[in-house]
């Protein structure tokens, strides 16, 4: 199965752009179907970007969210050809990651 | 109070008791004519039937399936159609009955939408 | 009594006065619609009301009319939203059907860079064929169920095929048949008379008032707004299609909307479609 997580980081001498957008319904819990019932929430709760191990950007997610978040931010210390992993966990316990290089 | 005292100084010209007589029944009328015509102004606050209702109600569909036929209903109009059969539902045929006229009203513009668009779209073509 | 002659010859008057103007504008009123004259007026309107805007930037919609809108679309595009429903568009189109035929068996050139064809008028049939609708009827000549006019499939579908076609020139065609030109008639009709309690038409906002806001939205200009479609909207957080535009359009002037595909929607598509002739398809696109 593809992965949820599209990434593209870019390397500008010290300083690193990324941009993620990640698949997910971002379900608040105070939406109701055609039915009338309640959507359960689901949404993701927490999102990881790590590089060399260490997390350079750490997102606690809630139901404020919107639907595919898009992710976009910058930080240094990396270099072109370094890796960059990315991981989600979400309310229900699910999870994806991937890892993408530093163009 | 100056024109009680007109028409009574008219009146006090023949001087007899006749006259006013006469204006006594007119002012009476006058009464009458008031309380009829504000009965009828108050009528809606007074309890409409479930006769009513259905007579409304049935106006108003008529109004909206010519709509209808003319690819032109409004949205408000449905709703207030809705309202009234809710309305009459829990008994309450006054909110119903009143539901269903504003929805007969609302049907009614949307067919004199649909009817004087067929020419007057052409004021608004770019040529 | 003299009051009562002078009213009813005043009245008289005015009647034939009336009837006067109703018979000069019936002479004065084009008998055959000349959609090329039309076109012309149409992009040239646009063009005149704004000089700045570049010629093919129209099909950006409200992004044309705002330059801060514009910066922050453009920087969107480099990550569109519509990624997730582009490429699913693009699997379901390569999946063959149970009976193993594919999409690509139904349309020219195999599906691909043909969107710009799109609606076209069926000669045949008699009547305007819309992209969505001949995918349905793609679907069905090969024993699959139609999908829904305004949900995230066809979306997906037709995303896909629009992005095949991204750049080519919108080339819509008006056979020399009374009908088609009467569908085409008929599509205008509908653009520019009001409907719904609000008493809007389609032209009240995307011609009498593009680049002005409606509550928190920038309105686009009519000129080339088919050329993005479908769209990715924010407000629906998912992409929709030119079946769900047109009905949720009716219904926010508090309109009931038609059934999808009808007749009118077909019509002013196709109409819409035939004005922006020469503008490049900008699609799938996100709008706010």
């Amino acid at each position: 199965m593809a992965s949820t997580i599209r990434v593209r980081a870019t390397a500008n001498g010290d300083t690193t752009e990324v941009q993620a957008l990640i698949q997910h319904p971002m379900d608040s819990g105070f939406v109701k179907d055609a039915q009338g019932q309640i959507i359960p929430p689901h949404f993701i709760q927490q999102l990881t970007f790590e590089h060399n191990g260490k997390a350079v950007f750490l997102a606690n997610w809630g139901a404020a969210v919107s639907k595919d978040p898009y992710v976009k931010f910058s930080f240094k210390g990396a270099g072109k050809g370094d890796d960059l992993k990315i991981s989600w966990v979400d309310n229900k316990g699910a999870s994806d990651t991937t890892t993408a290089k530093i163009q | 109070m100056s024109m009680i005292r007109t028409r009574r100084a008219a009146f006090a010209q023949s001087g007899n008791r006749f006259s006013d007589k006469i204006m006594l029944k007119s002012n009476m009328r006058n009464l009458v004519l008031a309380a009829v015509l504000l009965m009828t102004g108050v009528w809606p606050a007074l309890a409409a039937s479930e006769a009513d209702y259905k007579a409304a109600f049935a106006a108003a569909e008529a109004a909206e399936k010519q709509a209808d036929q003319l690819r032109n209903k409004w949205t408000t109009t449905e709703a207030q159609l809705v309202a009234a059969k809710k309305a009459a539902g829990g008994g309450d045929f006054d909110a119903a009955t009143a539901a269903a006229r504003e929805a007969e009203a609302l049907a009614k513009a949307s067919i004199f939408q649909a009817t004087s668009e067929k020419e007057r779209w052409k004021d608004m073509e770019i040529r | 009594m003299r009051v009562r002659t002078i009213l009813t010859s005043a009245v008289a008057a005015l009647a034939a006065a009336a009837l006067a103007c109703a018979a000069a504008s019936a002479i004065a009123a084009p008998d055959r619609p000349d959609p090329v004259a039309d076109a012309k007026a149409f992009q040239n309107f646009f063009t005149r009301k704004f000089p700045k805007v570049k010629y093919e930037d129209f099909v950006n919609g409200p992004y044309s009319m705002n330059e801060d809108l514009h910066r922050q679309w453009e920087e969107k595009e480099q990550f569109p939203p519509y990624e997730f429903a582009l490429e699913a568009g693009k699997e379901m189109f390569a999946t063959p059907f149970k009976n193993g035929k594919t999409y690509a068996d139904c349309f020219p050139n195999k599906g691909n860079g043909i969107r710009q064809n799109y609606p076209y008028f069926d000669e045949k049939e008699g009547k305007v064929v819309t992209l969505e609708l001949a995918l349905n009827r793609c679907r069905e000549a090969n024993g699959e169920a139609p999908y829904s006019y305004v949900k995230d499939e066809m979306a997906a579908l037709t995303a896909y095929m629009a992005f095949t076609s991204r750049g080519n020139k919108m080339d819509i065609k008006i056979p020399d048949d009374p009908r088609a030109l009467e569908a085409y008639e008929n599509g205008k009709r509908y653009f520019y008379t009001r409907r719904g309690q609000l008493n809007f038409s389609c032209a009240t906002c995307h011609v009498q008032s593009p680049g002005e806001r409606i509550r928190a939205e920038i309105l686009a200009p009519a000129l080339g707004i088919m050329n993005a479609m479908p769209i990715y909207r924010s407000e629906w957080s998912s992409m929709g299609t030119t079946s769900r535009r047109f009905m949720t359009c009716n219904s926010q002037t508090r309109a009931v909307p038609l059934e999808p595909q009808s007749d009118e929607y077909r019509d002013v598509e196709y109409f819409l479609s035939y004005v922006a002739n020469g503008l490049p398809i900008s699609g799938p696109g996100a709008r706010p």
